[in-house]
């Protein structure tokens, strides 16, 4: 059975996997948005999001710590000076997973992963949907406040008639 | 060792092998451009996916 087991092997020995996923996680850092195969997608987000929240904490351990996975000098340093401020206070999930159809050859289905706030074209739609979210929320909690009135109104009524049952089941 | 008793007739083989089926795959329109694609991935034809531009075709 295979309860409880988590991650992928793909197809690789330990020393190797591990070297795939820093190349990856290095690549991903780089660019910023790379295409893969969609298992291996899904393996380096996992890693590089714990690399991502270690580099948050911003100091030389953590900087240590991430160099030990990254392959590239100037990656890190662009991680800590760029890219974790950009991130700014996102609690994980900083990575995005599209799937994008089959490879042609092999018919391995792809996928892109990116970094969420580096894509431009997504991060203007996203403030532009907070403030129209905003503008329902305020909206939406004045119609509320005149309904709980209303309510607590009727609540009132209500309340008295549900006592007398209750003494009756006794 | 164990062995099977008796031949697997024609019949019975085929009669298990009624449930080996290809399946077509989930096919949808894109909101984008109105191609059909794959549900649940980006567009190929223009790169789409929810309404938003992942990346941009080739040609």
């Amino acid at each position: 059975m295979r309860h409880g087991v988590k991650g992928r092997k793909l197809s690789r020995t330990h020393s190797h996997r591990a070297a795939l996923m820093n190349a990856l996680a290095t690549s991903l850092l780089k660019h910023k948005r790379i295409k893969t195969t969609l298992a291996k997608a899904k393996e380096a987000r996992k890693h590089v999001e714990a690399l991502i929240t270690k580099a948050k904490k911003n100091n030389l351990h953590s900087r240590r710590h991430v160099m030990r996975f990254v392959n590239d000098k100037d990656v890190v340093k662009e991680l800590f000076s760029e890219v974790v401020p950009k991130i700014g206070e996102r609690p994980g999930g900083y990575t995005r997973v599209i799937k994008l159809g089959n490879r042609m050859g092999d018919a391995a289905s792809m996928a892109i992963l990116e970094l969420v706030d580096y894509n431009d074209v997504i991060t203007k739609k996203a403030e532009e949907h907070k403030e129209k979210r905003e503008a329902k929320k305020e909206a939406k909690q004045k119609a509320k406040s005149e309904e709980k009135d209303a309510e607590e109104a009727v609540e009132e009524k209500e309340s008295k008639p549900k006592k007398r049952k209750k003494k009756d089941e006794e | 060792m164990p062995n099977p008793k008796r031949r697997m007739s024609k019949s019975r083989t085929a009669k298990r092998r009624t449930h080996y089926k290809a399946h077509s795959p989930a096919l949808g329109v894109c909101a984008n451009c109105g191609e059909v694609k794959m549900t649940h991935r980006a567009c190929p034809s223009c790169g789409y996916y929810n309404e938003k531009s992942m990346f941009i075709p080739k040609s």
